[in-house]
């Protein structure tokens, strides 16, 4: 016999009409504050009590950049080729296509040009959601051909970088990749058109060893990995830890390859300045 | 040393010294034997080398006894002075260069060099440079450009070092500037694999107008090993990975991501250097007269050129 008795049986409502808290409404920081996501939008994605930024994707970018989130997209249908006939677990055209049907992105980078607070630009921002923000055809082809677009209409260029690097899985293309966006941004520069390269977390490999570090600017938000080696490579290399805030955005100003580290919520601000600065 | 595939040859090879040896002691004729035998070890060696799957070209590549960037360059010209120094940090050993004169023309000779003992292997890091060894790289180049010197690198190496001091330094910032630089170079530039071609760390010196492959070399955006450690996460499926990353000299030259390769010696350079060398020195020779001839705009454009046409994309 228990002490109360209960007079109605327990929990009456069927598991379908159950009300959970939709997923992904709260964002909780790796410092363990936690946000509520619109609140996150509203503030360009970044934490309003610890300023931790959050990743995101040209998506976000081009909403926080263009004027009233108006651009015009280009090269939006290109995809990647298997010229290797590349096989690791599955077939690489597989990959492929699941990442696209996943993401609903093509391949890890977009391009558009638009304006920003008035001024037209020319940006190239990468998706780290698609297979790591590996770098293989279509991403060095889409940024080629953006650069030919900023070179031709003389617009500024920018560059979001947010990449593991290279994509194995298109071997030694990938490699010429680097080679290939390194020579339309030395024909950029002949011109003397402005290019800014903005580093997010994480920037690395093949990436920081070509565009992201070519910059007229290299500029990179708070917080953000930036590296030529992972830090897991470079402690198995050297054998032992490395040493707190290594590879942050921070460390690479200090070591003067910075120009300076942005808080995404000036972002947009702090680039109309610099851009109206070379203007005239 | 001897890599496993080679074995059934070495064997043979062992036969033929023994044939040899008896004909010597007992006076009895095999000359006839001895021939047939030698036939049949050069069939063999036709057959294994011409055959070899990617990875054992992976291992010719890495072999200890394979010249080295050093022994071309003073084996192919007649006079070199090697200069040293970054003018910033330091003298990076993995790097090497100097100006040499090849048949009568100075050239500026540029590469990554490896090291034969644990002492050397230590000095030079293994063909592994720093950021101050690409930064010394273009400082030749700007000299080569300066008095107007042809530029020709050797690519040897594992890969860019990775490093606590070379990311401190901007490893990925000084390979990145060298590629850029590279392509605006006024004089003419070669550059040759003649080993290992691993990824940025190569990339950062092989920006030129003829890019060439010694046959039994590698060139990728990654070793064998590694992809195998991040695709399959183990290190044992280094052969799927060569065969996977189609990394040879003739993968990439199917591509068009290389413009020609040189011939070895059969079995690999290090069976005749000799020859490798002279070989090596001709085909500077030959590829350097035409692109003489060009204007520096033209060699310049050509060069974006090639390079922006490089990748396969679906639209």
């Amino acid at each position: 016999m228990s002490w109360f008795q209960r007079k109605v049986k327990g929990i009456t409502t069927p598991t379908e009409e159950k009300k959970d808290a939709p997923d992904g409404l709260w964002f909780k920081t790796p410092g363990g504050t936690i946000v509520h996501t619109r609140e996150l939008k509203n503030n360009a994605y970044v934490s309003p009590e610890d300023g931790f930024h959050v990743r995101i994707g040209s998506k976000e970018y081009f909403e926080i950049l263009f004027d009233g989130n108006k651009f015009t997209e280009l090269d939006a249908n290109m995809s990647s080729g298997d010229p290797l006939k590349f096989v690791d677990s599955k077939p690489y055209p597989k990959r492929i296509a699941a990442t696209q049907e996943s993401t609903r992105l093509k391949d890890a980078v977009r391009t558009a040009h638009g304006k920003m607070n008035g001024l037209d630009l020319v940006v190239a921002c990468m998706d780290f959601a698609f297979i790591g923000g590996s770098m293989g055809s279509v991403v060095g082809e889409k940024i080629s051909r953006a650069i030919d677009h900023a070179l031709k209409t003389k617009t500024p260029f920018l560059m979001i970088s947010k990449s593991g690097g290279a994509r194995m899985m298109e071997a030694g293309y990938s490699l010429m990749q680097m080679a290939k966006t390194s020579a339309k941004l030395a024909l950029l520069s002949e011109a003397k058109v402005p290019y800014i390269s903005l580093l997010t977390d994480p920037t690395t490999g093949g990436v920081t060893a070509s565009y992201a570090m070519l910059g007229d600017f290299n500029i990179a938000e708070p917080g953000a990995l930036i590296g030529f080696a992972g830090p897991r490579v470079i402690r198995d290399t050297v054998g032992k830890d490395l040493p707190k805030g290594f590879q942050s955005a921070e460390f690479v100003l200090e070591h003067g390859f910075l120009d300076f580290i942005v808080d995404r919520r000036d972002l947009k601000n702090q680039l109309t300045t610099l851009l109206k600065m070379l203007k005239d | 040393m001897l890599l496993e595939f080679e074995q059934p040859i070495i064997e043979l090879e062992g036969k033929l010294a023994e044939m040899k040896q008896l004909a010597e002691s007992s006076r009895v004729d095999v000359t006839e034997d001895v021939k047939s035998l030698e036939r049949k070890i050069l069939r063999l060696k036709e057959e294994t080398y011409k055959n070899l799957t990617r990875w054992q070209r992976v291992q010719l590549s890495r072999h200890p006894e394979r010249p080295y960037t050093l022994d071309y360059f003073y084996n192919i010209t007649d006079d070199f002075v090697e200069l040293h120094g970054d003018r910033t940090v330091k003298d990076d050993k993995a790097m090497v260069g100097g100006f040499g004169t090849i048949g009568g023309q100075t050239v500026m000779l540029v590469g990554q060099q490896k090291g034969r003992n644990t002492k050397q292997r230590q000095m030079r890091n293994f063909g592994m440079a720093n950021p101050e060894g690409y930064r010394k790289a273009l400082r030749l180049f700007k000299m080569a450009e300066k008095f107007n010197k042809p530029i020709v690198t050797l690519i040897d190496t594992p890969g860019a070092y990775p490093g606590l001091e070379a990311e401190e330094r901007g490893q990925g910032e000084a390979i990145a500037r060298n590629i850029k630089e590279m392509f605006m170079l006024k004089v003419p530039v070669i550059c040759i694999i003649i080993g290992e071609g691993a990824s940025g760390g190569a990339l950062g010196i092989a920006v030129g107008d003829k890019v060439l492959m010694l046959e039994n070399t590698w060139y990728s955006v990654i070793s064998p090993e590694s992809c195998s450690s991040i695709l399959w996460r183990s290190w044992d499926y280094k052969e799927q990975a060569a065969e996977a990353l189609k990394l040879t000299a003739t993968d990439m030259l199917g591509f068009g991501l290389i413009d020609g390769i040189i011939e070895e010696p059969l079995g690999g350079a290090h069976r005749d250097p000799d020859w490798m060398y002279e070989t090596l020195k001709n085909r500077i020779l030959k590829e350097l007269k035409p692109l003489m001839k060009q204007s520096a705009e033209e060699r310049i454009n050509n060069r974006i050129e090639k390079f922006a046409n490089m990748g396969e994309v679906v639209e």
